[in-house]
């Protein structure tokens, strides 16, 4: 090969970042303004300074914006509109995860989810009890919610789009009404048809209830995901002489393995808060027990709620910290899922 | 190996006022396309050819600024449209795909649309006002060669069309912003020989009035259809331009022993 340059490779179309002293002014201007506002009118706390910056960020948007051609100016304003309003949604988030963090990492220490209540009283000491139980509890629940629902979901979606039985309408109908089931309902229906035949309140009634709930969702999700798998794929199987339940086997359900992990993961997400429907099939407790068919069982819902329930400060600081948890969990569901449903994606 | 700089020397043709100098692309790390320099001849065919993994769909698309819709992608050099280089830092790229159309490969019809719809969505979708909508569908069906077919039913949905028919609909849908050149990506690719012979006569009518440049795997295609041919090819490395000239002399008399052999269909 003979000397020949290779220019660096450029992106002209990306846009130049943005100048640091400008935005560092930028900032500076708008900081400096709602202070000024803060100080001079009612708004105050933290959700008046929220609004206040981002008002006055959107008008310095505007007045800069001035300088641009009429072009710009017309796909700038879109862009802002829709930042803005992306920015308002995210608002009751940050709020909500906000309040939850403050009050709940007074509580959050060490035994916090290393011990639980069966020595302690909710008026104990932080430093004292915990809510493992109700963690373990949880977490076990729905656990073998999930064992019982995630197959039931993920055949009821292979029925209706691969078998696309007789009964696919009435499927699909009665899916579609158990998804606005409300939850206490579902709580009812397996008090009168379990708990009470039984023993009373048990882990193993719990995830009844909160399978039933997570079904819809399950099923739904499947179906729309299994929706997506292209008709090539199935023929290019079928006509390699594969029969149909080899194809939705080994070439369906693999190609969509990330959307059924996150059906699955938006099942978890829909029932672990649920509260009503442990009431009435899992009660609660103050330690963790193993079998799932004897005795009630915490969870992290209704530690929260007898927490709360209680009312003093010390047992409301630990509905907090139970509150915090829980959300922390969710997130790490959450994350574990786009991470386990990114894989097979290039 | 050569830095590839190959001018298409046109004195008896007007030039396009597309060219580009020294033109690179990468995805991600990959370098894709080196060094290629070509002046386009206004008011006919340029066909790129060169076998799969060349560059030259690539070359096509850094030519209106589709490039960069490929993650990762990069470019380095120029790309001037009448001296301007298209992606200078105050460069519209809409703009620039309004002058410089593109068809692709697979016909690619809006489903949701009429016929009618589609050849006028071009348009619509860039807020320039029409004025006399039927004349409009007309003249650019008939500039497509489909307008027989369908006068009757321009209210039927382009995807009941055939595949050959659709591709002229893309091809009239493209026509109808007027551009000055029109990209294609091997068009007839996807199509029966009767389509792809319908298409090929409705873009040497098409180079009467525009500029034409075509990528095509088919040596026969290229032979039938353009006016002046573009050689790439790759060793392993980068694409190059190998040579450029007037297609008869391409394939009667090429300077490089490489389009030689490529166009005698010893590779490729």
């Amino acid at each position: 090969m003979s000397e020949v340059t290779i220019p660096q490779p450029t992106r002209p179309w990306q846009r130049k970042r943005a100048d640091t002293t400008r935005s560092a002014v930028s900032i500076g201007l708008v900081g400096f303004i709602s202070f000024v506002i803060v100080l001079f009118t009612g708004f105050a706390g933290v959700d008046g300074w929220a609004v206040t910056v981002f008002l006055v960020s959107v008008l310095l948007i505007i007045i800069r914006g001035r300088k641009l051609s009429a072009k710009e100016r017309g796909n700038a304003k879109i862009q802002l509109f829709i930042t803005a309003a992306a920015l308002l949604a995210f608002a009751p988030w940050i709020s909500i995860f906000g309040s939850v963090l403050v009050k709940g990492i007074v509580g959050l220490k060490l035994n916090f989810v290393t011990s639980d209540m069966r020595t302690t009283v909710p008026d104990d000491e932080l430093n004292m009890g915990g809510a493992l139980h109700a963690m373990l509890g949880s977490m076990m629940m729905v656990l073998m919610a999930t064992a019982i629902t995630l197959p039931l979901g993920i055949l009821s979606g292979v029925y209706l789009t691969e078998i696309k039985g007789r009964f696919t309408f009435l499927v699909r109908f009665v899916i579609q009404s158990m998804s606005g089931v409300p939850s206490i309902v579902a709580g009812l229906f397996v008090f009168t048809t379990y708990v009470s035949a039984t023993h009373g309140p048990t882990a193993f009634g719990g995830s009844l209830a909160l399978g039933i709930l997570m079904l819809p969702t399950v099923a739904r999700t499947s179906e729309e995901v299994l929706k997506l798998v292209p008709d090539d794929l199935r023929s290019a199987s079928l006509a390699l002489g594969a029969r149909q339940w080899r194809t939705t086997l080994m070439v369906v359900l693999p190609t969509v393995r990330s959307g059924l992990i996150t059906a699955a993961i938006l099942g978890v997400a829909r029932v672990i808060g649920e509260t009503a429907p442990l009431l009435l099939t899992a009660g609660s407790s103050t330690a963790f027990g193993f079998n799932p068919i004897k005795g009630p069982i915490a969870s992290l819902p209704i530690y929260v709620f007898g927490m709360l329930q209680i009312g003093t400060e010390y047992a409301v600081n630990r509905a907090w910290t139970g509150a915090l948890v829980l959300m922390l969990a969710v997130f790490a569901l959450f994350f574990t899922a786009r991470k386990l449903g990114g894989k097979d994606k290039r | 190996m050569s830095n590839s700089s190959a001018v298409l020397d046109t004195p008896e043709q007007a030039f396009a006022g597309l060219e580009t100098r020294d033109a690179h692309a990468w995805f991600g790390k990959h370098h894709a396309l080196s060094g290629v320099s070509l002046r386009f001849p206004a008011k006919s065919v340029t066909g790129l050819i060169g076998p799969s993994g060349c560059g030259k769909s690539t070359y096509l698309r850094l030519l209106n600024r589709m490039h960069e819709f490929i993650p990762n992608s990069a470019m380095a050099g120029e790309v001037l449209l009448h001296g301007d280089d298209i992606y200078g830092e105050s460069v519209d790229p809409a703009a620039i795909r309004l002058k410089v159309g593109m068809v692709f490969q697979k016909p690619n019809p809006f489903p949701a649309m009429t016929i009618r719809e589609n050849v006028i969505s071009g348009l619509k979708l860039a807020h320039i006002k029409i004025d006399n909508e039927d004349d409009l569908v007309e003249k650019c069906l008939n500039r497509a060669g489909l307008w027989k077919e369908v006068k009757d039913r321009l209210d039927a949905s382009g995807g009941s069309l055939s595949g050959g028919q659709q591709q002229r609909l893309c091809i009239a849908r493209s026509l109808a912003v007027e551009p000055e050149v029109l990209l294609m990506d091997e068009p007839c690719s996807a199509l029966d020989p009767g389509s792809t012979l319908r298409i090929e006569e409705t873009i040497k009518e098409l180079a009467e009035k525009i500029t034409v440049v075509i990528v095509t795997h088919n040596m026969q295609q290229a032979s039938r259809v353009s006016d002046y041919c573009a050689f790439f090819l790759s060793d392993g490395g980068p694409g190059v331009l190998v040579e450029a000239d007037q297609t008869r002399k391409m394939f009667t008399n090429p300077t490089d022993t490489r389009t030689a052999d490529y166009v005698q269909g010893k590779f490729g």
